[in-house]
């Protein structure tokens, strides 16, 4: 799939780098505040509840619950999803939210409750991006 | 610091406020030439000459600076104060921080944009490395309508509005745009038809959304004591808030509740030192028919998730108890991206006397109620023919 991607591919700033790079690797990992002891995203150079630098990678669940959603039916000419798709926001079990697509389900709002369990399944776009979908939890592979 | 900004109360005015010559579909017209005759339009209006200028404001990355070389000004004072489109309503509170300080004499706020035709525009900050191309974008994050509709559902989701409230308050706005020439659509709309447009971001129906057209918009300022020497009514500004919580979206604090609004607006009454049964008429910004649903919340005309109900059975139309968006918002009269120079302009028409078969009998107060970015950015101004 990789040289024929339609979507937006993203480019990783120096403070995102190893968020992508462990996607790549199919791993969920957000920075993690020593002094606040919380995760924090999308990822920045200095924590933004304390403005502290002392950052690490940590790997997280991959689970969490449907916050909110949208069914996009009017979407970008190329992108690799047809629509209606899904466009999500996750909140994780770590506590930050991420926005996603939600996969494996039907666009019918009838068939999506907020609060619903989720887990991470990444869908990889090229050699160096995977980007981390959603799916429901325990959901067939 | 709260007895400070009540001092401010009164002490400018908007003594000119005007369109550019057309709106709609304006292939022959740059931004900078919709920018350009908005402010002519409003100078004129003012009855101030354009070498009397010396305080510039418009919205975007050089965007005061080149309007005023555009049009052979040279301002002393420059704000290009960018917070989406509320920005104008903003800047009328930087305005008036400045002109109260001394900084200028004349304050020319201008907003021209090609939104529909998109000539002469300037080009966007979000380049591939930005955190929206990196995190938002590849899951299909297209414009405006997907991020609203994050927002729309979490407020259906959790205080029940319905689809049919929203359609409601698109048919008022509708109600209003039949009394204006000037508005793009105008025939008469029904909940039934809101509801059966196609759908765009579920729960949006493509009539939940603003138009997209071309335009500008400009209002001219200054101090009160200067303003009563003009020949216009002033209109002058009473109380004014500004918030920002985040750019993107997907870090919106409480997506069933704009933040941002909420402190706007508590801000903008504390100065004005009026209730909100003092408001005669209201320009809530309509992007989408959720944004005044949440934004009445979040200024306190009724409570958190009560805003459904209260847009509906026509309260917000002509006749009804609370007229609202009289020129016929963004969703029926114009909305070139960044809508609120045109709330502004409305307000002080409305409050002047001049809107004609759409008019508020009587009105003295008025606010205006911005939105800037995905529910990021608020401004809140209250303005009025009186100063309590």
């Amino acid at each position: 799939m990789a040289e024929d991607y339609a979507g937006p591919i993203p480019v990783p700033l120096p403070e995102t780098r190893p968020y992508w790079e462990a996607a790549r690797r199919h791993e969920l990992t957000l920075p993690f505040c020593n002094p606040c002891g919380a995760f924090f995203f999308y990822p920045r150079a200095l924590c933004p509840t304390c403005l502290s630098a002392d950052l690490e990678w940590r790997r997280v669940s991959g689970r969490g619950r449907l916050h909110t959603f949208t069914i996009v039916y009017r979407g970008p000419r190329t992108f690799p999803l047809a629509t209606p798709y899904v466009l999500a926001m996750v909140e994780l079990d770590e506590g930050p939210r991420l926005m996603t697509n939600l996969v494996e389900v039907d666009p019918d709002p009838a068939a999506l409750e907020l609060g619903m369990p989720v887990e991470v399944a990444f869908v990889d776009v090229n050699d160096e991006i995977g980007l981390p979908h959603f799916r429901p939890a325990g959901a067939s592979r | 610091m709260s007895a400070d900004r009540r001092r401010l109360r009164g002490g400018v005015a908007i003594v000119g406020a005007a369109e550019s010559d057309e709106l709609g579909t304006l292939p022959n017209k740059s931004a900078f030439a919709l920018h350009a005759e908005a402010a002519r339009n409003a100078l004129a209006d003012a009855g101030i000459d354009k070498a009397d200028v010396d305080g510039v404001f418009c919205a975007g990355l050089w965007m005061a600076s080149e309007t005023a070389e555009y049009m052979g000004i040279t301002p002393r004072y420059i704000d290009g104060t960018q917070i989406g489109g509320c920005s104008f309503i903003a800047q009328v509170e930087h305005a008036m921080a400045a002109l109260e300080a001394g900084h200028c004499e004349v304050a020319l706020i201008t907003h021209g944009e090609s939104g529909r035709s998109r000539i002469g525009m300037p080009g966007t900050r979000f380049g591939p490395d930005s955190i929206r191309l990196q995190f938002e974008n590849p899951f299909g994050l297209y414009g405006p309508p997907t991020g609203y509709a994050l927002a729309a559902t979490a407020h259906m989701r959790t205080y029940g509005t319905t689809s049919e409230q929203l359609a409601e308050l698109a048919v008022s706005t509708r109600r209003w745009a039949e009394f204006n020439p000037r508005a793009k659509v105008r025939d008469p709309l029904t909940v039934e038809e809101v509801l059966a447009s196609r759908l765009i971001a579920w729960p949006l129906h493509l009539l939940d959304c603003c138009l997209v057209t071309d335009g500008g918009g400009a209002v001219v300022l200054t101090r009160s004591e200067r303003a009563k020497d003009l020949r216009s009514t002033p209109i002058y500004v009473l109380g004014t808030g500004e918030a920002s919580t985040h750019v993107y979206v997907s870090q919106m604090p409480d997506f069933a509740n704009w933040d941002a609004a909420r402190i706007a607006a508590a801000r903008a009454f504390e100065m004005a030192g009026v209730s909100r049964d003092d408001i005669d008429v209201a320009q809530f910004y309509d992007a989408f028919t959720i944004v005044p649903v949440m934004g009445l919340e979040a200024a306190g005309f009724c409570e958190p998730g009560a805003g459904g109900a209260f847009v509906s059975d026509g309260r917000t139309g002509p006749g009804g108890a609370f007229p609202m968006n009289t020129n016929g918002g963004g969703l029926s009269y114009t909305h070139t991206g960044m809508y609120g120079m045109f709330m502004l302009v409305e307000a002080v028409r409305q409050l002047r006397g001049e809107c004609g078969p759409r008019q508020v009998a009587g009105a003295k107060t008025a606010i205006c109620h911005g939105l800037g970015g995905m529910f990021s950015a608020s401004a809140t101004l209250i303005c009025g023919t009186e100063v309590p």
